[in-house]
C-alpha cells in the first residue's frame, strides 16, 4: 500500500516537473493584459486551427504580470496593456528583440444597462452621490483614466481604486458601481453593461506592444502567436473585440 | 526528569518544516533596504494603511468576541445533527477561498443584495466601498477561529464548577461572568490572537467587498500588492512592519494565557 | 426541618426511585455501589436536575412535578460538596469560600468568610490558590465555601473517597465535627462502608436505583439483604480507645492489636480472618473470645457466621467447615483473631 502511494507520487512528481520536454504537443505561454482575455482567446482557438499550438494564457493586470516576469516566471510572449511596462522589461532585458503594437484601446465610461442614472459625459461622474469605480493608478487602466480625466478637468472621488480593470467592469455590472471607466474592449465584450463614449478630445488611446520573451523556449511557437495577432484574422478578432487595429 | 531521545527522521523532517516557516522570513528581513525604511515608515501611505489595518482588525476582533462568544456557547450546548449544521456553518468562512468570500458578501451586502438591497432602497445606506465593509470583511473570514477555539474550551471545562456555582446561589450572569468566562480566558485569549492575526492578514474578501481606497479601505496587504510594482521597496518595508508587530505581538504573550496556542 | 423527598429520575440503565425523609440533626448516608444513582439522587435534591416526584424542605417545595414547579439549584440555598472540591481555580481560598455569600449579594461576606477560615485553622492559607492546597486541605475549604452560606440542606458527593487513606482521617474527623454543629439537614453520598458507617446516624441502602434496606447502622448490618450488605456487615467495625498494643471497646473487653497506637480508635478486622473454634484453641493468636452462633448466612461458596459474644464479630469460613463444625444458631463456639490482622485508625 505505501509502496503503490509512493509510486505514485513520484509519477505525480514528475508530471509535474516535466514541462515541455517530455510533452509532444507544441505549446506556447502568454502573460497578457485582462483586457486582452476575450480576444486572445478566440485567437487561440485559431492558433489550435491552424498550426496546431496550443496557447495558454496567464491573464491579469498589467502591473502584476511585469512584477511577476521580473521574479523569473516562465513565458513566452508578453502583451501588457501599455508601452511603459514593456519599457520596464526591455530595460530588464527579459525581452528578445523589438516589441510591436499590435491594438490600439480607447476608454469608455461603463454604466448599468440602460444608463439609469443619466450619465452623458466625464463630467458628470463628478455629480455628488454617485459611486464611480476606477482602476488604480498602478493599473494601466487606470492611469489612463486619470488622464482622461485630467484632459476633462474633471475631479473625481471614486469609491474604490480596482486592481484589475476588469474589476471595475464587474464592479458596475453587479450594480455596486453607478459608473466607471474602462476600455471599449471591455464594454463590448461584457455585454452586461452599457457605454457611454468619451469624445476624442478628452480620450487617451492605449497602444498595446507585444514581444517575445528573452527566456522563452519556444520560439517558433511565440513567433507563429504574434505572427497570428498581427495577421488579417488576429486583427478582425481584436476589432470584434472592441480593440482598434493597427 | 530524562526526556527520551527523539528518533532522527522526525528531527530532520521537523528541521525542514521549520526551514519552510524561516527562510521565507529570513529573505524578508535580509533584502529588507533597512536604510531606506525608516523614511518609507514615515510615508503617508505607509501609516495610513497600518492605521487602517490596525483600526480595522481590531474592531474585527472585537465584534468576533461579542458575536463569537455567545455561538461558542450555544454550539457547545447543542447536541444531535443541530449541531453539525451549526458547526459547518460557522467554519466555513475558514476553507471558502477569501475573494468566494467577498462575493459572498456582495450578494448578501451589496446595493441589490439580499439584505443589502433593503438597506440601500429603505435608507440609502450603501455598505461596500465603505471601512465597515472592510471591517465586516474581516470578520467574516477570521471569526471562525475565535469560535471553534472558545468553543473546544467550553467543551473541555469541567460543568461542577458551575454547579458549584448555582448551588452557591449564583444566577446564570454570575456564573457565565464570574466563573465561566474566567475560566474560558485562555481559550478566548488564544482564539483572539489568531483571529486578530487572521484579519490583519486578510486581502481577497476586502479587495473583493470593499475595493481599494487609501485611507478608507486600503489595508496593509492591498498596500504591499499595489506597491510591489511600482515601489518594491516600500512594499517589503510594509512587509517588515507587519511581521515585526505579529511577532511583538506572539512574543509579548505568556503561555499560561494562550493554552492551546 | 425536614426533608421529604420521593424522586424518581430515568437513566439509561436504571431507573432511580427511592423516597427519603431527613429530619435535621441526623446525618443519613446512602450508600450504594457505584452506578446504583447515589450521584442520580444527589443531583435531584441538588436542583440540578429535573425530577418526577416531590421535594420538600422544611415544608417549601421545592419540587413538585405533578404542578409543574421546581426550583433550580441557584434558589434552594443547597450546599454542595464534591468528591475532589471543585475549588475555583481561579480564585483564592478566601474568595471560594465568600463566592456563595456575594453571589447572594450578602453583606460582610469577607469577614465572614476569613473568620469560617481561622475558626477551621486554615487562616493562613486564605490568600492561597487551590492548585497550592493539599487533598485535605482542599476538601475542608470545600467545606466551608459550602456552609458559609448558611444552607438549609447539605448535600455531600463522596467527600472523602478522593483524598489519600492517610489524609482521610483528619478529614473525616473535621466533617463529624463540622456535620455535628450543622443545624440542617445532612445527607452525604458514598460507595464506601466505612465513611458511611464512620460519619452517618442512619444509613440507606441504594442499588440499581432503589433503597434496599435503611436503618441505623447497626440495624442495616445485624440483617444484610444482598450482596452488597452482606460485604458492608462483612467488615467488622470496632470502636473503642488504643493503647499501645491493644484497644479497649467500650463494653470493657480488650482488642489485641499490633501497633494500636492511642486514642479514640476504630478497629477493622475482616471476616476472613476470624476463625472458629469448637474448642478454646492453644496457640500464638492472643485474641481469643468466647461466643454463641448467632446466624448462619451462606452465599455460595461461602458462609458469614456471626457471633455474640464480648467481641461480636462475623466470620467467613467455607461451608465444609461449617459442617464439619456442625455450626448451628446457639453452638458454643471460640473465635480467634491474631493481632496483625487487627487494624486500627484514629477515629
Amino acid at each position: 500500500m505505501a509502496r503503490r502511494v509512493l509510486a505514485l507520487f513520484a509519477i505525480a512528481l514528475m508530471a509535474a516537473c516535466s514541462g515541455n520536454g517530455g510533452v509532444p504537443q507544441a505549446t506556447v505561454t502568454v502573460f497578457a493584459a485582462s483586457s486582452l482575455k476575450p480576444a486572445f482567446d478566440k485567437i487561440a482557438v485559431q492558433l489550435l486551427a491552424n498550426d496546431n499550438i496550443v496557447a495558454m494564457f496567464a491573464y491579469a493586470g498589467t502591473q502584476t504580470l511585469v512584477s511577476q516576469l521580473t521574479q523569473g516566471a516562465p513565458a513566452d510572449v508578453f502583451a501588457p496593456a501599455d508601452v511603459a511596462h514593456m519599457t520596464t522589461l526591455q530595460s530588464a532585458n527579459l525581452i528578445s528583440g523589438q516589441s510591436k503594437i499590435f491594438a490600439h484601446n480607447s476608454l469608455e465610461i461603463a454604466v448599468a444597462k440602460g444608463n439609469p442614472k443619466g450619465i452623458h459625459s466625464l463630467a458628470d461622474l463628478a455629480r455628488p452621490g454617485l459611486v464611480v469605480v476606477l482602476a488604480d493608478p498602478s493599473v494601466p487602466a487606470g492611469k489612463y483614466a486619470a488622464q482622461a480625466l485630467k484632459n476633462a478637468g474633471v475631479t473625481v472621488h471614486p469609491a474604490s481604486l480596482e486592481l484589475q480593470v476588469t474589476g471595475v467592469l464587474s464592479k458596475v455590472s453587479l450594480g455596486e458601481a453607478d459608473a466607471g471607466i474602462v476600455y471599449v474592449s471591455d464594454i463590448v465584450t461584457s455585454g452586461a453593461v452599457d457605454g457611454v463614449a468619451i469624445p476624442d478630445a478628452q480620450n487617451v488611446v492605449a497602444d498595446y506592444p507585444i514581444a517575445i520573451m528573452s527566456s522563452t523556449q519556444n520560439r517558433g511557437e511565440a513567433e507563429t502567436f504574434i505572427n497570428l495577432v498581427l495577421s488579417a484574422e488576429g486583427q478582425a478578432i481584436l476589432k470584434t473585440a472592441g480593440f482598434e487595429g493597427v | 526528569m530524562r526526556r527520551a531521545r527523539v528518533p532522527a527522521p522526525i528531527g530532520l523532517l521537523a528541521g525542514l518544516g521549520l526551514l519552510l516557516f524561516l527562510l521565507p522570513l529570513a529573505g524578508l528581513v535580509i533584502k529588507a533596504p533597512w536604510g531606506q525604511a525608516l523614511a518609507e515608515f514615515r510615508d503617508p501611505t505607509t501609516l495610513t494603511a497600518l492605521g487602517l489595518s490596525m483600526f480595522c482588525s481590531l474592531t474585527a476582533t472585537a465584534i468576533a468576541l461579542i458575536l463569537g462568544i455567545p455561538l461558542a456557547v450555544i454550539l457547545a450546548r447543542t447536541r444531535g445533527p443541530l449541531r453539525n449544521v451549526l458547526r459547518a456553518l460557522t467554519t466555513l468562512p475558514m476553507v471558502l477561498p477569501p475573494v468566494v468570500g467577498g462575493v459572498s458578501l456582495l450578494l448578501a451586502f451589496g446595493r441589490r443584495g439580499l439584505v443589502g438591497s433593503y438597506l440601500y432602497d429603505a435608507f440609502g445606506i450603501q455598505i461596500p466601498f465603505t471601512t465597515a465593509a472592510a471591517v465586516m470583511a474581516e470578520t467574516f473570514v477570521a471569526m471562525p477561529f475565535l469560535v471553534i477555539a472558545v468553543e473546544a474550551g467550553i467543551r473541555s471545562l469541567d460543568h461542577r464548577y458551575e454547579e458549584a456555582a448555582r448551588s452557591l446561589g449564583a444566577g446564570y450572569w454570575t456564573v457565565f461572568a464570574r466563573v465561566t468566562l474566567p475560566l474560558l480566558r485562555p481559550a478566548i485569549f488564544s482564539g483572539a490572537v489568531l483571529c486578530w492575526a487572521r484579519a490583519l492578514g486578510e486581502f481577497g474578501a476586502t479587495i473583493t467587498f470593499a475595493g481599494n481606497f487609501p485611507g478608507r479601505t486600503q489595508t496593509v496587504p492591498i498596500a504591499v500588492y499595489i506597491a510591489l510594482e511600482t515601489q518594491p521597496q516600500a512594499a517589503i518595508t510594509l512587509s517588515l512592519i507587519l511581521l515585526a508587530i505579529s511577532i511583538a505581538i506572539l512574543v509579548g504573550m505568556r503561555d499560561r494565557w494562550l493554552g492551546a496556542l | 426541618m425536614t426533608l421529604e423527598a420521593s424522586v424518581r429520575v430515568h437513566r439509561d440503565d436504571f431507573t432511580l426511585d427511592v423516597q427519603i425523609n431527613v429530619s435535621a440533626g441526623e446525618t443519613v448516608a446512602v450508600l450504594g455501589p457505584n452506578g446504583a444513582g447515589k450521584t442520580t439522587l444527589l443531583r435531584a435534591l441538588a436542583g440540578l436536575d429535573e425530577i418526577e416526584g416531590r421535594v420538600t424542605l422544611e415544608g417549601e417545595v421545592l419540587d413538585d412535578s405533578e404542578r409543574g414547579i421546581h426550583v433550580p439549584a441557584e434558589r434552594r440555598h443547597v450546599g454542595l460538596v464534591f468528591q475532589d472540591h471543585v475549588l475555583f481555580p481561579h480564585l483564592s481560598v478566601l474568595d471560594n469560600v465568600a463566592f456563595g455569600l456575594r453571589a447572594q449579594r450578602r453583606p460582610g461576606a469577607t469577614a465572614a468568610a476569613r473568620r469560617l477560615l481561622d475558626e477551621a485553622n486554615l487562616g493562613d492559607r486564605a490568600a492561597a490558590m487551590p492548585r497550592a492546597l493539599s487533598g485535605g486541605q482542599g476538601q475542608r475549604v470545600a467545606l466551608l465555601r459550602a456552609l458559609a452560606t448558611e444552607p438549609r440542606l447539605l448535600l455531600l458527593d463522596e467527600p472523602l473517597s478522593a483524598l489519600d487513606v492517610s489524609v482521610r482521617a483528619e478529614v473525616r474527623r473535621e466533617l463529624a465535627r463540622q456535620l455535628a454543629s450543622f443545624r440542617g439537614v445532612r445527607l452525604l453520598v458514598t460507595h464506601d462502608p466505612l465513611e458511611a458507617m464512620a460519619l452517618a446516624d442512619s444509613l440507606v441502602v441504594l442499588e440499581h436505583g432503589s433503597i434496599i434496606q435503611s436503618g441505623t447502622p447497626d440495624e442495616v448490618t445485624a440483617r444484610p439483604r444482598s450482596r452488597f450488605v452482606a460485604d458492608l456487615a462483612g467488615v467488622n467495625l470496632l470502636r473503642g480507645r488504643a493503647e499501645g498494643d491493644h484497644v479497649l471497646l467500650h463494653d470493657g473487653a480488650s482488642v489485641a492489636a499490633a501497633g494500636a497506637g492511642s486514642g479514640d480508635v476504630f478497629a477493622v478486622v475482616h471476616p476472613h480472618a476470624v476463625a472458629i473454634y469448637r474448642n478454646r484453641p492453644d496457640g500464638t493468636p492472643r485474641n481469643v473470645w468466647e461466643g454463641v452462633v448467632d446466624s448462619i448466612d451462606s452465599y455460595g461458596d461461602r458462609v458469614r457466621v456471626r457471633v455474640k459474644g464480648a467481641v461480636p464479630l462475623v466470620a467467613e469460613v467455607t461451608p465444609g467447615a461449617v459442617r464439619e463444625l456442625d455450626l448451628r444458631p446457639g453452638a458454643g463456639v471460640w473465635v480467634v483473631v491474631k493481632a496483625t490482622e487487627v487494624s486500627t485508625y484514629p477515629a
